[in-house]
């Protein structure tokens, strides 16, 4: 198992730079960048610049500079906003979006769950069949409808809470918001698991041994019921705290996506950089943290 | 309380149907047979023929829906099954019935310790304590054979052989010491060479506990030195029922025969192929208003296919669903008399 856990880990290192060279690669083919605007610079200025940000050595050179300060963790300055490091940048605005991202997984996780296991248990009932439309519902609108249609709702027309302020209420409907997907999708993948097991011959022996239906629930289906769920939330729980560029747009959260976005329009190379490097270490994490919560999920699944 | 006359089980006329999209499949459509203290019941039948439904039926059971018992008694010890509230139901279960599965891999909990699922049934039924129940559980364990039992209690079901694993759901099964045990083919998953093993191993156990036992296959080489009596399922319906030295000996059914003579006999004939019914099980949701067997029944008449066999008695307790049960008991009897 430790062993299993550390070759994982060794492994992220070579993924991560891997993501970073395809991520700088994208951005310097791109068209643009982050000195000029539309216009065009006097040839002495630009060549200043150039020489300034070491864009006047070879591209290897460029490219080994970078590789070695991600490798340190250390991407320099942003270049838009110049008094902050990329770090300070990145510490800042995470907090918000991992609050946000959090509270809308928990959400996420207790409307699925719940859903999920009281449709599977009342197969073809009314609840059933209303819990899984709304799920499809849910899947199929997309954020950025959702949102402002929330917003519409609530604030503008009942005014019960405020459209975009980082208070408590006011993170209520980009919480909402942001769960609504995931809490659909969780829903219906709990039912499919509970289902299949709950149609398995181990669930009937529990029955023919006389445990009523909470044990044979709680203590023999739910654990094989969830297995796929698991498999899901991990990536879910990285991509959720990563922040989404959508919903931090929308209500005007200063969240790393929302810093993100900035970054790319402003080509601010070092920023999605550290943000990227940032993201795909988050996700790889998690990814074998599932891995590893499967191990105790699942008996016959063991790591060398 | 109804009078029970040595009489542990009796199920009469019992029918359960599912609700398909394919129509109502009458997967038990009539059953009736009637089990002694301490007797060992065979049903036989080919894949499909309504066996485990009628035994998933006497334990209430059945997924409903698509499911439901429509019709019929079950008796058990005088306690009228089908009128019993689901909580009674479960008093039931486990405790003075058990049951025993046909895939020993898939019918333990995967994801839980084989002490767990063992210790649950006592502290249910019997209120044990933790230690009471452990202790318990490792004794039934050596009881079936397990060696090392006090550390093998804490394996999962994935660490053990398929006979082991089957070894263990029949000490789950027999833990409170059950009046009956349903063994739903228990060595259908298994090796030959363990498959005798575990018979012997039930066998005995019913021996020594005096539990009454229905064995449950589609081989009538299985229950041959283990039963009492036979029924012959075949789409829902008993088609033959006789004490079992009879029924091997003189059948009245040309479904039992044919059925006698897909037994591998290691006497003679190595080597050679195994005889087969010809086609295959009808479709019990549309059910031809004959009898269901014709179209495979080698002497199949006109009336056959037209007119549904009656249940013909040849003797105190043989019977037989067969427009020509006289005849073929009579040609049984012949060919028994040549050897
Ligand atoms: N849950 C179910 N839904 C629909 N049909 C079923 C269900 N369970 C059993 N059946 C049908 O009932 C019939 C008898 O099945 P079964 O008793 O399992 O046969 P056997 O145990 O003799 O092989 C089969 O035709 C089967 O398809
Ligand atoms: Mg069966």
């Amino acid at each position: 198992m430790l062993s299993f856990i550390i070759r994982r880990l060794l492994l992220i290192i070579p993924m991560a730079l891997l993501v970073i060279t395809l991520t700088w690669v994208l951005v310097r083919i791109a068209p643009g960048n982050f000195y000029t605007g539309e216009k065009k610079l006097p040839a002495a200025i630009e060549e200043n610049i150039k020489k300034k940000y070491g864009l006047d050595k070879p591209w290897y050179q460029q490219y080994g500079i970078m590789l070695w300060n991600t490798v340190r963790g250390d991407f320099g300055n942003s270049l838009k906003y110049e008094r902050e490091t990329v770090n300070e940048l990145i510490w800042r605005s995470f907090p918000y979006s991992a609050i946000i991202g959090l509270l809308a997984y928990i959400l996420a996780l207790a409307i699925g769950l719940t859903a999920g296991i009281i449709a599977s248990l009342k197969q073809n009932s009314g609840f059933d069949y209303g819990s899984m439309s709304l799920a499809m519902l849910g899947l199929s609108v997309p954020n950025f409808v959702l949102g402002p249609i929330l917003v519409l709702i609530f604030s503008l027309w009942l005014y019960w809470l405020p459209p975009a302020r980082w208070s408590l209420s006011g993170i209520i409907l980009p919480v909402i918001t942001l769960s609504a997907i995931y809490a659909a999708y969780i829903a219906r993948l709990t039912r499919a698991g509970m289902l299949e097991v709950l149609r398995s011959d181990y669930i009937r022996t529990a029955r023919a041994k006389g445990l009523d239906e909470k044990t044979v629930l709680l203590r023999h289906a739910v654990r094989g019921g969830l297995i796929p769920v698991v498999s899901f939330t991990g990536p879910a729980l990285a991509g959720l705290l990563a922040g989404t560029v959508v919903v931090e747009k929308v209500f005007a959260i200063p969240g790393l996506g929302n810093i993100f976005i900035q970054a790319v329009l402003n080509r601010d190379e070092p920023l999605i950089l550290g943000i990227v490097a940032f993201l795909s270490i988050l996700i790889m994490v998690f990814n074998l943290l599932v891995d590893i919560s499967y191990g105790f999920l699942d008996p016959r699944i063991r790591y060398e | 309380m109804i009078e029970t006359n040595g009489t542990i089980l009796s199920v009469n006329d019992l029918k359960t149907y599912f609700q398909t999209e394919d129509g109502v499949v009458k997967a038990v459509d009539g059953i009736t047979f009637e089990l002694k203290k301490g007797e060992t019941l065979g049903i036989v039948g080919e894949s499909g023929s309504g066996k485990s439904v009628t035994n998933l039926s006497v334990m209430r059971l059945i997924p409903e829906p698509p499911g439901k018992i429509v019709g019929g008694d079950i008796i058990f010890n005088g306690i009228d099954v089908r009128k019993l509230s689901i909580d009674d139901v479960r008093k039931i279960r486990g405790k003075r019935i058990a049951m025993i599965f046909q895939d020993p891999m898939t019918s333990l909990n995967p994801f839980l310790k084989i002490s767990t699922q063992l210790m649950e049934v006592t502290r249910l039924h019997l209120g044990h304590t933790k230690e009471q129940a452990r202790e318990h559980a490792i004794k039934m364990l050596k009881t079936v054979g397990i060696p090392d039992a006090e550390n093998r209690i804490d394996n999962y079901p994935h660490e053990f052989s398929g006979g082991m694993r089957q070894r263990v759901m029949i000490a789950m099964a027999l833990s409170c010491d059950p009046e009956l045990l349903i063994a739903d083919e228990p060595t259908t998953a298994l090796d030959v060479t363990i498959q005798a093993q575990i018979l012997e191993l039930i066998k005995d156990l019913k021996e020594r506990m005096g539990t009454s036992v229905i064995l449950i296959t589609h081989d009538l080489g299985v229950v041959a030195g283990m039963t009492e009596k036979i029924i012959v399922m075949y789409a829902g319906k008993v088609f033959e029922q006789a004490p079992t030295k009879e029924l091997f000996a003189t059948p009245a059914n040309p479904y039992t025969k044919g059925l006698l003579k897909s037994v591998p006999d290691p006497a003679h004939e190595q080597g050679k192929e195994l005889y087969q019914i010809p086609g295959l099980p009808p479709d019990v949701a549309h059910l031809p208003p004959g009898c269901p067997f014709a179209e495979r029944c080698e002497r199949a008449e006109a009336i056959c296919r037209s007119q549904y066999p009656p249940f013909v008695q040849i003797n105190e307790n043989h019977s037989s669903l067969c427009h020509f049960a006289k005849e073929v008991y009579a040609e049984s009897v012949a060919e028994r008399e040549k050897l």
